[in-house]
């Protein structure tokens, strides 16, 4: 018996010395296998007493148990060395770049024509849109601005010449978004015209208008956001109030100084010049001219069918390049149409 | 509107440190544009005279002067001015003073003789650019005293940005009438002592054109000395305004005309004929100006004239042959009303402005006329000698002051806040407005020097203003609440732009107008629409496509060294159209434009680097299309390469096209690679659908792969086409997962491999009709493309 214990002892010895597992499989089979030590032994038991055979195979079964379980042993510890190995090959640098597109990002200016429609929208005004080669009726003459007003001189006003050459008088690239707010109105009017009381207007026009003008602060194209409130409660202390509201909430400052001064514009009475003052920053208490506004002529709501006796209303306009300017500590306007990456990829 | 405040106050004197005056007039609607000092920072300079000047002994250009300083012993004081004399009263600077630029004063010794001090010229103590010698004072200034105060250094200049309705404060009586009603502080007037007349030489006025001229002073006032000499107090009052001291006529007109308000013009008596026209100019009338330019007039342009010829575009500029010099003795002096309509854009048109269009165009107090008139007679009778002939005075219909009705409820709906009647008719009393009651209405009537008082609102504005802005609350506003519509069929631009944007593109802003020569590379433009007044000629003509700015932003970050570029940009493109609106005979959609340049991915160690293609970018836009399926249909634009371009058809209508830029241009722009662009007309991007459910399916789909051999010249598109409506309907989908040319497949032939989705949402698909689909598909690509099976 002696015997026996030495090949399971052999059995566990070879089983440890590899590592591989086609190696144990056939070292298996030298002792369990068709003719293997144990197998051997086991068929040898035929020639055996029967009380001989009871006891040497109660032995040999041992032993077949005992290098069966080193056997499972070393398959396992095996598999883990495998594994250990394998994620030790497998193992990454996790600190190389991703790969992946690199992300686009919108032109600062949009981001805050965003955020100004998103704040309106939140007290219930929609958005209008217009074209922007305009008719001189909606540029000028349905805004109260007459004939000789300077603003409709060749000097600031962007006209066309019609196909023959020829001076288009009356076609001209809208030098406001005002014009957006006269379609707006004339279209309401007619849409309500079977109504006594008409529902309020509460829109905002913003786009892209043109102006003779180019230096380090004026861009012959830029940004307008006009606002228009119609109603028959709207007065003049609402058009603070909203105006206010807005101003702190777009620059997200509840301490931002609002003033409003008297000022003039052919199309609203009274005008105001909104300026506004930080409490904080490099601009700290500086008055800063931010909108024009004021409450609609009379005027004007008569050139587009609404009764100025009835109804009131204010109406409000700003620049978004200035505000952005402002909300991102931009210095130059101009950035903005240069299409240079380097500045915008800084508004992703 | 320039002038200093210590001119002011001597009209209105308000207890209020510059700083509340400027906040003042700002609040009130008169924004002070810049306020500055007469003079900048310094101390110890005093009037002081020179008593004797000796040659300095060692230096030929240096003088040794005994300076009286107002003390018990003259200083000695070495100077190198050559207009310093014996006698002469300047400005100097002690021992211990501090000049502006830093620049201090000690006992020095110049050239071995000792110094203690400086005698100054104007531009050392930053008054003004003269450095040609010392700045000789008056006679009569007081040795001794503090040149800052003498000269009235520590005062202010203001200037105002007025608006174009306060023609009225263009004058500082016009200002301190608004000071006064803002403040209650009592003002004084000029007085104005009437010149009368000791000769009797005159001229006869006709108003030819009595709407545009209704009003005409004039008086002949002859031996004047037109060479007599500005007073010092009049210069400087003029130079603090802005306005160049040129002679002592000239400066009367404009001193008054700062006072007044009123322009006036001073013609030569004796260059002038017969009676005194205000005409409108005859077609192509010529006239030569005092800035020497000559014009063409138009008829609408009102002239002042004699018996014989043109003298003076009226309230705009004097002309040239008539107007006084330094050897006019008699003069013609004018002082007119001119009607703001008669006078507007007429000299901008011409391309200039005077101090006069400014303030007619705008409406000046025909009030004032003839007040403004003996003003300037009586300043050159006392400065410049002369005898006044009778004023010459005719009228026509003046402007009608139509009194104003208002309503108090008015105020209240149009403010946000009531006045009370007392409080209406106290602002009113301090504007000085002259009103009568109508039961609850107030009735007011203008004063000819308000142009802007017409209608209800007008008056609204005033009594906001007087009360002030700042004191109007700002509630938050009450409306009624209603929900704004939420349209789920379209998305919002902004959610198009932000498509893109994650996808790696930027969003740029380019310019609507552009060159030329891009709408005839880019849009096969040959007549585009162009500007009337460009600002430059890369910026001609209104764009029809946004391609042209893209190619230029690849341009510009190329130099910047931005090799990888993916920009996009939303817009409107313009076309002339018969048929557009809303502005008649125009077309303006809004478009979106992409282009990508460079690496299909940002340069990395992780991907094989390749540029950019076709249908990298066709991916993208049908990415941004989702989930609205495009056709894409080989196509040609101008500014794209001919065998590289599509159209994108969006539910049967062209919306777009995608291609490489063509080679053409890729080499005329300077292009290193070529990038690929697309345009789509916007509504197709913002335009979206809700959607919609359908059965899916509990059962596994069955995959089958199928390839086949056809003619290389055979687009997919053909084949997808071809097959449609012709399939088993258990083949729910048909992907194409390999196209192959090469070895393997007969020369001019491709390989196309698909994947065959077949399922049933009812049933488990049973192997005999799959193979009967399979072979029904096989059969339909043998039949119509010529396709073999390839194994």
């Amino acid at each position: 018996m002696q015997n026996l214990d030495q090949i399971a002892l052999e059995a566990a010895a070879a089983f440890a010395a590899t590592d591989d597992p086609d190696t144990l499989e056939q070292i298996k089979s030298r002792y369990l296998g068709k003719s293997g030590q144990i197998t051997e032994l086991l068929k040898g038991m035929a020639k055996l007493a029967p009380e001989e055979k009871k006891q040497a195979g109660a032995a040999i079964n041992r032993a077949k148990v005992s290098i069966e379980n080193a056997l499972a042993d070393r398959r396992d510890a095996i598999r883990r060395l495998a594994l250990e190995a394998r994620l030790a090959e497998e193992s990454l640098d996790v600190t190389l770049p991703g790969r992946s597109e690199m992300r686009g990002g919108l032109h600062p200016v949009t981001r805050t024509l965003e955020r100004i429609e998103a704040l309106f929208r939140s007290i219930g005004f929609e958005v209008a849109d217009g074209p922007e080669i305009e008719a001189d009726f909606q540029n000028f003459t349905a805004l109260n601005t007459p004939e000789d007003h300077p603003a409709r001189s060749m000097h600031d006003t962007f006209y066309l010449l019609d196909e023959q050459g020829k001076v288009a008088e009356d076609i001209l690239l809208r030098t406001h978004t005002s014009p957006i707010q006269v379609r707006y109105m004339q279209a309401h009017v007619a849409k309500y015209a079977h109504l006594e009381t008409m529902p309020e207007i509460r829109i905002i026009a913003p786009g892209r208008v043109y102006r003779v003008d180019s230096d380090a602060t004026h861009s012959p194209m830029f940004h307008q956001v006009e606002g228009l409130w119609i109603g028959e409660k709207v007065s003049f202390a609402d058009l603070k109030g909203v105006v206010a509201d807005f101003l702190r909430r777009f620059f997200e400052s509840d301490d931002l100084q609002v003033r409003f001064r008297p000022s003039f514009f052919p199309f609203t009475e009274p005008s105001a010049e909104i300026d506004v003052a930080f409490m904080s920053g490099t601009l700290k208490g500086r008055w800063l001219e931010i909108a024009g506004c004021g409450m609609v002529h009379p005027n004007v709501l008569q050139h587009v069918g609404i009764d100025p006796e009835m109804y009131v209303g204010f109406a409000f306009g700003m620049g978004p390049d200035r505000l952005t300017m402002l909300r991102y500590g931009v210095n130059d306007l101009r950035l903005f149409f240069d299409g240079d990456l380097r500045f915008l990829r800084q508004f992703v | 509107m320039k002038f200093s405040e210590s001119w002011l106050r001597t009209f209105v004197n308000p207890a209020l440190t510059g700083t509340e005056f400027t906040h003042l007039l700002t609040m009130a609607g008169l924004e002070v544009e810049e306020e500055e000092s007469v003079a900048p920072q310094f101390n110890n300079v005093i009037v002081a005279q020179v008593l004797e000047v000796t040659k300095h002994p060692d230096a030929d250009r240096l003088n040794v002067c005994r300076v009286d300083i107002g003390r018990d012993t003259p200083a000695q004081i070495v100077c190198g001015a050559p207009n310093v004399a014996a006698g002469l009263k300047v400005p100097c600077a002690l021992p211990g003073a501090n000049l502006p630029g830093d620049f201090k004063i000690k006992i020095a010794k110049v050239r071995g003789i000792e110094s203690s001090g400086m005698l100054c010229s104007a531009k050392e103590l930053g008054i003004a650019e003269d450095a040609s010698g010392l700045l000789v004072l008056p006679s009569d200034a007081p040795v001794g005293q503090d040149i800052r105060r003498y000269l009235d250094l520590d005062d202010r200049l203001l200037t105002l940005k007025l608006t174009p309705n306060r023609a009225d404060c263009l004058s500082l009586t016009g200002i301190a009438r608004e000071v006064a009603a803002l403040t209650g502080a009592p003002m004084t007037l000029p007085v104005i002592e009437p010149v009368s007349a000791t000769i009797d030489a005159q001229r006869t006025i006709v108003l030819d054109a009595p709407e545009a001229c209704p009003l005409y002073c004039g008086r002949v006032i002859a031996g004047v000395n037109a060479k007599s000499p500005t007073p010092e107090w009049m210069k400087r009052c003029l130079e603090c305004s802005g306005i160049r001291s040129i002679s002592a006529l000239v400066d009367i007109t404009n001193y008054v005309m700062l006072e007044l308000g009123q322009p006036l013009h001073a013609f030569d008596n004796a260059k002038l004929e017969g009676a005194i026209h205000a005409r409108m100019a005859a077609p192509q009338e010529k006239i030569l100006l005092l800035n020497e330019q000559t014009l063409e007039l138009q008829d609408d342009v009102l002239l002042i004239a004699d018996d014989k010829r043109p003298l003076a575009m009226a309230g705009i500029m004097g002309g040239e042959d008539s107007g006084i010099t330094l050897d006019t003795t008699e003069m013609f002096l004018e002082s007119a009303f001119f009607a703001p309509k008669a006078i507007a854009g007429r000299a901008r048109r011409y391309g200039f402005g005077s101090d006069a269009s400014h303030r007619f165009e705008r409406g000046v107090d025909f009030g004032t006329a003839r007040a403004a008139l003996e003003r300037a007679s009586r300043l050159i009778v006392d400065i410049c000698g002369g005898q006044a002939g009778p004023v010459c005075e005719t009228t026509a219909t003046l402007p009608a002051r139509a009194p104003v009705r208002l309503r108090p409820s008015r105020v209240a709906k149009v403010l946000g806040i009531a006045f009370s009647d007392d409080e209406i008719a106290a602002l009113f009393t301090r504007l000085g407005l002259p009103f009568t009651r109508d039961n609850a209405d107030f009735v007011v009537t203008p004063p000819s020097y308000r142009f802007d008082f017409e209608i209800e609102v007008d008056l609204i504005e005033e009594i906001a203003r007087l009360h002030g802005y700042d004191n109007i609350p700002a509630p938050a506003p009450q409306a009624a609440l209603a929900m704004l519509p939420q349209t789920e069929d379209t998305r919002p631009l902004f959610r198009v732009r932000q498509i893109l944007a994650d996808r790696g593109f930027q969003e740029v802003v380019n310019y609507a107008f552009i060159e030329e020569s891009w709408e005839a590379d880019f849009a096969a433009n040959a007549s585009p629409i162009r500007l009337a007044n460009p600002i430059a000629s890369q910026m001609s003509v209104m764009r029809s496509t946004l391609i042209g700015g893209l190619v230029a932003n690849v341009t510009t970050n190329l130099k910047r060294k931005q090799n990888r570029i993916r920009v996009f940009e939303t817009g409107r493109c313009f076309y002339r159209d018969a048929n557009g609106g809303p502005v008649t005979g125009f077309r303006q959609p809004l478009k979106l434009a992409g282009l990508a340049y460079g690496t299909a991915q940002p340069e990395q160690w992780g991907t094989p680097s390749r540029n950019v293609d076709f249908f990298d970018i066709k991916g993208e836009v049908e990415l941004l299309l989702a989930p609205k399926t495009a056709r894409f249909e080989k196509a040609t634009h101008p500014a794209m390469h001919p065998g590289r371009c599509a159209q994108i058809i969006v539910e049967g209508r062209v919306v777009g096209h995608i291609g490489e830029l063509h080679p053409q241009w890729q080499q005329k722009y300077e292009l290193p690679l070529a990038p690929v662009v697309f345009e789509l007309e916007l509504d197709v991007l913002t335009q979206s659908r809700l959607p919609k459910f359908s059965e899916v399916s509990k059962l596994p789909p069955v995959i089958r792969d199928l390839a086949i051999v056809v003619d290389q010249k055979l687009e997919y598109r053909q084949i997808i086409d071809g097959l449609e409506g012709k399939l088993p309907t258990l083949i729910q989908d048909i992907r194409l997962f390999d196209v192959y040319t090469g070895k393997g497949v007969e020369q001019g032939k491709k390989s196309l491999a698909f994947r065959i989705v077949m399922q049933d949402t009812q049933r488990t698909l049973q192997d005999a009709e799959i193979d009967v689909a399979m072979q029904q598909l096989i059969t339909s690509l043998q039949n119509n493309f010529a396709a073999q099976l390839r194994v």
